[in-house]
């Protein structure tokens, strides 16, 4: 399988509440709670880091899972939530559009 | 229980400020007969301290931002603290009277994903809308915006202030809110100048006119379930918070100024003197309020509307104690059941007539 990068869109709100992460969808108020894996995913999903790096380097690390299900869980959370159009899903490397440019609503 | 609300109870659990309501100016292109703003500039934050607050509350875990005023666009540094409070990712709401609203602007405030704009039109009537406004054409203007803002998709709440100068047109503005297909919100809270001057008071609507409001499915719901005689509150109602304010909301004004909520104008601190993480954790004031249960109101825990009562703490410290009724809800209470509240019983009346206090800059009294 090829790699994949992650990028948290700009067109949310978000912010840490006691240890998970709240995202709103700007573009219909939906609502997400994050658990603490997804909340570790969520933060490190910079558009530049490969997703099994994260999985590998963030969520192993602090979660004590095997790899391989780590990675299941972690792709099945990341196509949920760019079904939402909250996370930004790609094979190349992705760059962070700042909120208010055309590409970010 | 709803996510919203569990998001709640848990920023109250954890001590967050999670909606902060931040007053960017009191300037205002309008000069409505109700307001109770002074609109000169006593000094306003400047935009890098705006931001620097921005940071602060981004820090201490808001979520939630109201930036109002005042009327938002008359600074001309408006977008860019909307861009900065969105690179944060604040949830941002706005407050406006949407007069300097046109094309250009409404595209700007959705590719910033702006959560919700709250326009204020007091009538359907351009005749009655601008005589409270003392605005001429500001109802076409804001229409307009309102237009704008539809046409980008925007969530739009019209918010219709009732007095006595448009106490016959709620059902207009209503139909006009439709027409346009935007969400309807009436308030007929009318409360005392900055200055202590009360004379607008008499701007409000009479106990009849509420009782008739209350009274219509459209703005209540099921009328006869709003107005039904209130259930004994129970234990759980004697340990309620009487309010969000100042436990996981609070207010700053232009000059840094926080209180409690923007209707709550008990002097807490001022974030040009103080962190604002310190003014959240340490203000006395707000651990007082924080302190208040509803058992621990004299009169009101003895009241059978106890339970349902919409009584706002900040409406009775203005009108001198924070743990007293508000009679302005008293009345509301007694409007919407027939029952008189415990505070009309003992006091034989339903207005208040000692001094109000309202928002004072701290800068200016210190």
């Amino acid at each position: 399988m090829s790699e994949r990068y992650v990028l948290r869109s700009s067109a949310i709100a978000s912010r840490l509440l006691g240890g998970e992460m709240m995202v709103m969808s700007a573009t219909d108020s939906t609502f997400f709670t994050l658990n603490e894996v997804a909340t570790t995913i969520w933060q490190a999903a910079d558009g530049h880091t490969p997703l099994s790096e994260i999985v590998t380097k963030s969520v192993c690390r602090a979660f004590e899972v095997e790899p391989e299900t780590a990675l299941q869980d972690a792709q099945s959370f990341i196509d949920k939530l760019s079904g939402h159009g909250i996370l930004l899903v790609s094979d190349q490397p992705l760059e962070l559009q700042p909120a208010g440019s055309p590409e970010a609503a | 229980m709803s996510l919203t609300q569990n998001m709640n109870r848990r920023a109250l659990a954890l001590g967050v400020p999670w909606a902060c309501h931040l007053d960017i100016t009191y300037r205002c292109n309008e000069r409505c007969v109700h307001c109770y703003l002074e609109h000169d500039d006593l000094g306003e934050m400047t935009t890098a301290e705006i931001k620097d607050v921005l940071d602060q509350l981004a820090q201490a875990g808001t979520l939630f931002l109201t930036l109002s005023g005042g009327e938002i666009f008359m600074r001309r540094d408006f977008f860019e603290i909307l861009e900065y409070a969105r690179r944060l990712l604040f949830n941002v709401r706005l407050k406006t009277n949407g007069v300097m609203i046109r094309q250009p602007e409404a595209e700007r405030l959705l590719r910033l994903g702006v959560e919700q704009i709250q326009i204020s039109v007091y009538s359907h009537r351009a005749e009655v809308h601008d005589a409270i406004t003392k605005l001429p054409g500001s109802l076409r203007r804001t229409i307009n915006a309102i237009q704008f803002l539809k046409s980008q998709g925007l969530n739009i709440i019209l918010a219709n202030v009732l007095m006595t100068a448009n106490r016959h047109d709620h059902a207009g503005v209503r139909a006009l809110a439709r027409e346009l297909g935007v969400t309807y919100s009436l308030d007929p809270t009318i409360t005392p100048k900055i200055d202590g001057d009360r004379s607008i008071l008499n701007l409000r609507v009479s106990g009849s006119e509420l009782n008739q409001l209350f009274r219509e499915d459209d703005l209540v719901g099921d009328a006869e379930q709003y107005c039904a005689p209130p259930p004994p509150p129970g234990e759980d109602e004697m340990q309620a918070l009487p309010c969000h304010a100042g436990h996981t909301t609070i207010y700053i004004s232009p000059y840094g100024d926080v209180f409690p909520c923007v209707q709550f104008p008990l002097p807490s601190g001022n974030v040009r003197r103080q962190k604002f993480i310190d003014i959240w954790q340490n203000s006395s004031a707000l651990k007082d309020v924080r302190s208040i249960r509803v058992k621990d109101l004299p009169v009101c825990s003895t009241c059978s509307h106890a339970g349902t009562c919409s009584r706002c703490p900040g409406l009775a410290y203005m009108e001198g104690n924070m743990r007293g009724p508000s009679t302005t809800d008293c009345e509301k209470s007694y409007q919407r059941t027939g029952i008189p509240s415990a505070n009309m019983l003992r006091m034989g009346r339903t207005d208040s007539s000692g001094a109000f206090v309202q928002i004072q800059p701290l800068a200016i009294l210190n």
